[in-house]
């Protein structure tokens, strides 16, 4: 990029689209025809839609690159664009107010991107603009220089892990389909990321749909398949459509279909829409969903690697783990294994959330710190609160306490403290968050997403959520706090799948390190404010002016008083709304 | 074949037996409520857990096959606790009103709860509860009663070849049910109702017709057609209130709407039991020899006057193959036609 000319990169995932990245880029058309830049500069003048880059709360995101110079900037409207094409392109002079700042930097700087490392920098509408990036040459040398063997072995050196939830060796999962006698076998790219909150594989074949081709072409020759499945969401239009142009792309350039590359090895994909069952995501059960049946798992052994889809032998992998693939064969294991830890190999993208003030996508070394995380990537809590704790690996995950931060993110290490990689969710909570409230919200996505194949999930989660229910209502009992763990650990062992397996961790693990705030509850409180039926509202005589203002925002009429003397609120009027709260200058409305 | 071990007592199966059938094999009870020896296995109810060395968390019996040199074992104080867990969890969403039950003194569940023991639950909570309105006229489904095995859909499927329901809606509103939750309308063949282990389907007509220990059972060959099921006729008092088939039969049990639901006939008032012949404009009943002299003039005088070929046959699925033969030769042979033929099309 250090040529002459002008290069505009536009953030057109689906965030950027959302704050009105397709506006910006008809704006940089017209102005830039006008200023009659694109006449002078002409082929050297180009601009590009490029995928996320991880921090949507700052879209529009539009790179300008002048003669080799790039600057970033934020919250881009359409109507700012003339500003930028006159004083930055025409005048050389950056618009240094709408520039992005440190914090965008810092939340760059930590993170190591590999499978993101060409999202937000490619146009991925475009095969030619990844096959400049030495795109499709991990293909190419596997096909014309790698046994399926040799193949496989690179992948186990590099210690790549499924990023999918259950941290299985990929290498290892490779090998053991390959060594089943079949004549026909499939492998599967699981795109349906069903996870609240989590935008991991939706990004990356938005931003760089052919690194997931790639990848899973380079699978489907090692185990000995020659069709392979996306199975996507439908809720992601824009993946799909992405990811059906670069099918497109990518057959036509001989990449994809009979004879791959003018080698023997023929290999195509089909996509297949998934109907937004969270369930759907766990192997089997998506298998099922392609098979035409209703997505419900089905017991495993036999493993899909012996008997998957149709009964043939079947590599399912997460879109993340293929996406590492071509980058793994280019670079070496060993570039790949000197990231991460003893046991968890390379990098995992986190969908970071919650109240942490960056919140976004980010790509880390496995072995980071949760406090690295949290505080020089996300730049530390919002309004500066305190930490409370950070739940991690979606609604299968648990919540690790705010003493814990100095916590390596890996595999085993998270899995120690109760919790897990997951997916990749990463919902950071501060003193305002209840954890009863929170095991609540992750186990009503559960139980509502159950498929009702098994007691101990369909009515076991059913319970659990029923007695966490009462108990953030203040008719909880001595007992509940036993109850939840002799049930949550049944339905852990008991349960079929995946999903009941683990719905109750959010729940075990916020008992285990926050007993007291379920106690708390029991007592009638609820130490963070936000169970509404254990709170009451107050008015403070000492802070209260007699305004008035509380009164007039009541909706339930439960506040009386003259003016400029103490109001009084009748709690049995008063529905907790908290409107006073809101609206009392003084600090005078209290709750507890 | 594979070697293993169920509780220290070896056994050796065939490969792709499953632990359950194993252990079955060696007499050892293991409780299902999901499991049907002669549909796929579903893993549902999670009863049959059992732990095998190597495995941590407990697996499902009838779904995993067996390997060389397992060790299993079907009873251990976490099993039984989990079971409990289970059985107190379906109970908690029951009716549990085995009082007025069609099914019960012949109800799995019922049988597993006394085993078990269960007279209080932990777990008390919201049922679900349904309206009924299934207006189809033979099979009751008291969906409240569902345990949700999946036995009817898979029946309905993998033996009827029908397809008429399958499981709607997510989590705790799961439910078994036609397509859009429309009445019920099959073929009615009722395997579904054979196959439930609970309440939650039976048959409309059984309704309030006695309980299993004052009826006598009478096996005997179902008289619908020549296929001739086994079936066994509940009697109480004389009177036909239920039709089965058992398992081990040649049909395995299975039967179609006529044989389970059509035994209303055999009480019925309309039903014939001697010839009739009409006498000046009525119907008479009269012995069979009368009867049969009177049809023989008959079929004679009209074989004289107009010929052979203006006499036909048409013969009944219900008659037996022998009958049925014995049927075409006398039309043919006696009354020399080749006008015969017989309700059944295939
Ligand atoms: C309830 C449930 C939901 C899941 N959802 C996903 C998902 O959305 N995407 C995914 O890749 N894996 C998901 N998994 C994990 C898959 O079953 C499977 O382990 C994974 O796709 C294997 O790929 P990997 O080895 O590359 O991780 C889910 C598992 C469970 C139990
Ligand atoms: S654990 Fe839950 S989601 Fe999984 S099979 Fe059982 S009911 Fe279905
Ligand atoms: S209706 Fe009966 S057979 Fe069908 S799922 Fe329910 S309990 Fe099982």
């Amino acid at each position: 990029m250090k040529d002459k000319g002008i290069r505009i990169n536009i953030c057109m995932g689906t965030g950027g689209i959302a704050a009105g990245g397709a506006q910006v880029m008809e704006a940089f058309k017209k102005e830039l025809r006008k200023a009659g830049i694109k006449a002078s500069v002409g082929k050297r003048c180009t601009m590009h839609k490029v995928g996320c880059r991880g921090l949507c709360a700052k879209d529009v995101l539009v790179d300008v690159v002048k003669d080799g110079n790039k600057f970033t900037y934020q919250f881009i409207q359409a109507d700012m664009v003339p500003r930028i094409v006159q004083q930055h392109l025409i005048e050389n002079n950056p618009v240094s107010e709408w520039l992005v700042g440190e914090d965008y930097h810092n939340f760059h700087n930590k993170q190591v991107k590999v499978v993101l490392s060409d999202c937000g920098n490619i146009d991925p509408e475009d095969i030619e603009a990844y096959i400049k990036v030495k795109g499709y040459e991990a293909l190419k040398t596997v096909l014309k220089k790698l046994t399926p063997e040799k193949t496989i072995e690179i992948i186990k050196k590099s210690g790549l892990r499924g990023r999918g939830g259950a941290g299985f060796p990929t290498g290892t999962k490779w090998e053991i389909c390959r060594g089943v006698e079949a004549e026909q076998k499939y492998i599967i790219c699981n795109a349906d990321e069903g996870d609240p909150g989590a935008f991991m594989d939706r990004s990356v074949i938005e931003g760089n749909p052919h690194a997931v081709i790639e990848g899973m072409t380079i699978g489907a020759y090692a185990i000995g398949a020659d069709i392979g499945y996306v199975y996507i969401r439908a809720e992601y239009p824009l993946a799909v459509e992405r990811l059906k142009l670069a099918l497109k792309q990518a057959r036509k350039k001989k990449l994809l279909g009979k004879n791959i590359l003018g080698t023997k090895f023929s290999f195509d994909i089909k996509i297949k829409l998934g109907a937004g069952a969270f369930v759907c995501g766990e192997e089997t059960a998506l298998i099922a969903s392609i098979e035409g049946e209703r997505g419900m798992p089905r017991a495993k052994p036999p493993f899909p690697v012996h008997s998957g889809l149709w009964g043939k032998p079947t590599v399912i992998n997460n879109v993340e783990t293929l996406a590492n693939v071509p980058y793994i064969i280019r670079n070496g294991d060993k570039w790949f294994s000197s990231y991460g830890t003893e046991k968890s190999k390379g990098t995992k993208v986190f969908a970071l959330t919650g109240k942490v003030k960056n919140s976004g996508l980010i790509e880390v070394p496995m072995g980071i710190t949760l406090k690295e995380i949290i505080y020089d990537i996300g730049g530390g809590i919002e309004n500066d609160k305190a930490l409370k704790a950070v739940q991690t690996g979606g609604p299968s995950g648990g919540c690790i306490p705010a003493g814990m931060v100095d916590i390596k993110v890996d595999y085993e290490s998270l899995a120690q403290v109760g919790s897990i990689v997951g997916s990749g969710g990463m919902i950071v909570l501060d003193e305002d968050d209840c954890m009863v409230n929170v095991a609540k919200y992750f186990l009503q996505f559960t139980q509502a997403e159950s498929c009702g194949k098994c007691v101990p999930c369909r009515i076991g989660t059913k319970r659990l959520l029923e007695i966490l229910d009462r108990i953030t209502k203040g008719n909880g009992k001595e007992t509940d706090i036993e109850l939840l763990e002799k049930l949550g650990n049944d339905v852990k062992s008991a349960s079929l799948c995946g999903l009941g397996q683990t719905a109750p961790n959010p729940v075990l693990s916020t008992i285990k390190y926050f007993r007291h705030e379920y106690e708390a509850h029991l007592k009638g409180k609820c130490p963070a404010g936000v169970c509404k039926d254990l709170l009451t509202y107050y008015i403070l005589e000492e802070f209260c002016k007699g305004c008035g203002a509380c009164m007039r925002a009541c909706p339930a009429g439960a506040i009386t008083g003259e003016r400029k003397k103490p109001h009084k609120i009748d709690p049995e009027i008063c529905i907790k709304c908290g409107a006073c709260f809101e609206v009392c200058k003084f600090k005078a409305v209290g709750k507890e | 074949m594979v070697k293993l071990t169920i509780d220290g007592k070896t056994i050796t199966v065939p490969k792709g037996t499953t632990v359950l059938d194993a252990a079955r094999k060696l007499d050892i009870p293991i409780p299902t409520l999901c499991h049907h020896p002669k549909l796929t296995p579903f893993g549902g109810c999670r009863m049959c857990i059992v732990e095998i060395k190597g495995i941590p968390r407990p697996v499902t019996s009838c779904t995993t096959p067996v390997t060389e040199g397992m060790e299993v074992i079907t009873s251990s104080p976490r099993l039984e606790d989990l079971r409990k867990t289970i059985l107190e969890l379906i109970l908690s969403d029951h009716p549990n009103d085995c009082m007025v039950c069609e099914r019960a003194g012949d109800c799995t569940l019922q049988e597993l709860a006394y085993f078990y023991g269960i007279k209080e639950n932990r777990f008390q909570g919201e049922r679900r509860r349904y309206e009924k309105r299934d207006g189809n006229p033979f099979i009751e489904r008291d969906m409240e009663k569902c345990i949700l095995c999946g036995r009817c859909v898979k029946v309905c499927s993998e033996v009827q070849g029908v397809g008429a329901i399958d499981f709607a809606y997510r989590g705790f509103n799961a439910k078994i049910c036609p397509p859009y939750e429309h009445d019920l309308d099959c073929e009615f063949c009722g395997q579904c109702v054979a196959v439930c282990p609970t309440g939650a389907l039976t048959g409309k007509m059984w309704a309030l017709k006695g309980r299993q220990k004052e009826i006598k059972e009478v096996d005997t060959v179902c008289a619908y057609c020549g296929t001739g099921c086994n079936i066994t006729l509940h009697v109480r008092r004389n009177e036909v209130v239920r039709v089965t088939s058992k398992e081990n039969t040649w049909n395995e049990g299975w039967l179609c709407v006529k044989g389970r639901f059509g035994y209303k006939f055999i009480n019925s008032p309309d039903r014939l039991k001697t010839p009739l012949i009409k006498k000046r404009g009525k119907f008479k009943e009269v012995s069979w020899e009368e009867a049969l002299d009177y049809t023989a003039k008959k079929l004679n005088a009209i074989k004289k006057k107009y010929g052979p070929d203006s006499i036909g046959g048409l013969s009944s699925a219900r008659c037996t193959t022998e009958e049925n033969y014995l049927f075409q030769k006398f039309i043919r042979a006696v009354i020399g036609t080749n006008n015969v033929d017989h309700c059944a099309r295939l």
